[in-house]
């Protein structure tokens, strides 16, 4: 079973060279610390920066530079700055190539829900409708299972939806799982020491499950 | 045209109960301080207010909250804000929660003197009530209306005497924008200068878009997630 770093690290496997990406926040923020160094890859934070660089050192931090999630940061050579309007354009004109974001629910079409719990959390969408209406790729980093142990890969998402048919894979402490246009959650990989039948069982959704199952390579 | 007014009390001059402001920044980062404080201080109610987040419980829009001067909020994200989901949640405050690119959009849409835009966001969602739905290229879109601001106020980094704006970093974010949709637009900066003082190729915002501008003072700029690299 993987903790939040080994759902990150998997996850870096799929950024690919000379790729735009956006990191949502928490485990997708993560990221970036697992991917390789000599990629060329430039991190989009849609308050307005291509280039995402480190945390900044203590006594250097600036209160008008921050990522998504308002912590502080730092730029790296490259950089650029521009306003939301300009953040979002790239975003919906599909200049972004790939979107890591969390999720409460994914259903087994791909759909997305993360923003609302109606009558007990009302945080907003933020920029993750406009992420999941336009992106070419989307992965999500979750927790394969609720709090309450239930599964959150589902034949259809309960809760309110953030966007349709936008998911095209799924990191969890369990599995790496591909959408399918069709409809169904691929097993490709197992995490260490987890075996098929748990997988199963922590799965809502329909599975589809062809040959051995690999255990991932972390 | 000299654009220039001595504070935030005499830049806010005609604002009034239930009017609609719109303001710059992200979370707390390039929120027009100054502006808000003198805001809080005039004591107008039943305001709707478009930005993208609504402070923190003690700073920002948050301040505002508080006064339950807010009748409604337009906003892509709340989650720093325990006062605001409390109101939300308790039926005190309406709250309409879009698209983070769709508010940005929205107002460059109203600067841009177009009613109305088209974007992918939030079809198939709520958010898509009772919108009108086009397809495009086999996609569907939802049009969205440029929003209507009596007043917008901003925060930018440099700015001279007539109004030209230039901000800093990760400051600009919504404020060029909501600069944009004012019918009135207030600016404070760090830092005022005459005019010929910044290279025209460095203006981000020009003039014409801006009403009142002034001298900032006392910027708290407070960091919400103070998060750093260590030096070990």
């Amino acid at each position: 079973m993987l903790d939040k770093t080994g759902i990150a690290k998997r996850i870096a496997q799929e950024v690919k060279d000379g790729s735009y990406v956006n990191l949502g926040i928490g485990i997708p923020t993560l990221v970036a610390n697992y991917i390789p160094t000599g990629m060329n890859v430039v991190l989009q934070s849609e308050n307005g920066l291509l280039g995402i660089g480190p945390f900044p050192f203590e006594g250097e931090e600036d209160p008008d530079l921050i990522n998504a999630g308002k912590q502080t940061i730092t730029t790296i050579a490259g950089s650029a700055f521009f306003d939301s309007a300009l953040s979002f354009g790239m975003i919906r004109a599909g200049k972004v190539d790939l979107t890591i974001l969390g999720a409460m629910e994914v259903s087994e079409n791909g759909d997305i829900a993360n923003w609302k719990i109606p009558g007990k959390m009302v945080k907003g969408m933020g920029g993750a409708m406009d992420l999941v209406a336009s992106a070419k790729h989307i992965i999500v980093a979750m927790q394969h299972v609720n709090k309450a142990g239930e599964s959150k890969l589902l034949p259809k998402c309960d809760l309110p939806i953030t966007g349709l048919r936008c998911v095209k894979k799924i990191v969890t402490e369990l599995a790496v799982l591909d959408v399918l246009p069709e409809g169904g959650f691929k097993l490709i990989e197992r995490a260490p020491g987890v075996s098929v039948e748990q997988i199963k069982n922590a799965t809502a959704g329909k599975l589809i499950i062809e040959g051995d199952i690999p255990e991932m390579v972390l | 045209m000299n654009k220039t007014v001595a504070n935030a009390a005499e830049a806010i001059k005609g604002i009034q109960d239930n009017m609609v402001f719109a303001f710059g920044g992200f979370g707390l980062c390039g929120i027009p301080e100054n502006s808000i404080s003198a805001l809080v201080k005039a004591g107008v109610k039943g305001l709707t207010c478009i930005s993208n987040n609504a402070g923190v419980d003690d700073f920002g829009i948050g301040l505002m909250l508080h006064q339950k001067q807010v009748k409604k909020m337009i906003s892509s994200y709340v989650g720093e804000n325990a006062e605001f989901e409390r109101q939300l949640l308790s039926g005190e405050l309406l709250v309409d929660l879009i698209p983070q690119g769709t508010l940005a959009t929205r107002l460059m849409a109203a600067g841009y003197g177009m009613p109305a835009i088209y974007t992918p966001a939030g079809v198939g969602t709520e958010v898509a009530e009772g919108k009108e739905v086009r397809t495009f290229n086999g996609k569907e879109y939802l049009m969205e209306y440029a929003f209507d601001v009596d007043f917008a106020f901003v925060k930018a980094w440099k700015g001279d005497t007539q109004g030209n704006l230039i901000f800093r970093k990760t400051s600009r974010n919504f404020n060029p924008l909501v600069a944009m949709a004012g019918k009135v637009t207030v600016a404070e900066v760090e830092e005022l200068v005459p005019a010929g003082s910044l290279d025209p190729d460095h203006i981000h915002i020009p003039g014409i878009y801006v009403h009142r501008i002034f001298q900032g003072v006392s910027y708290e700029k407070r960091i919400e997630q103070r998060t750093l690299t260590s030096r070990a």
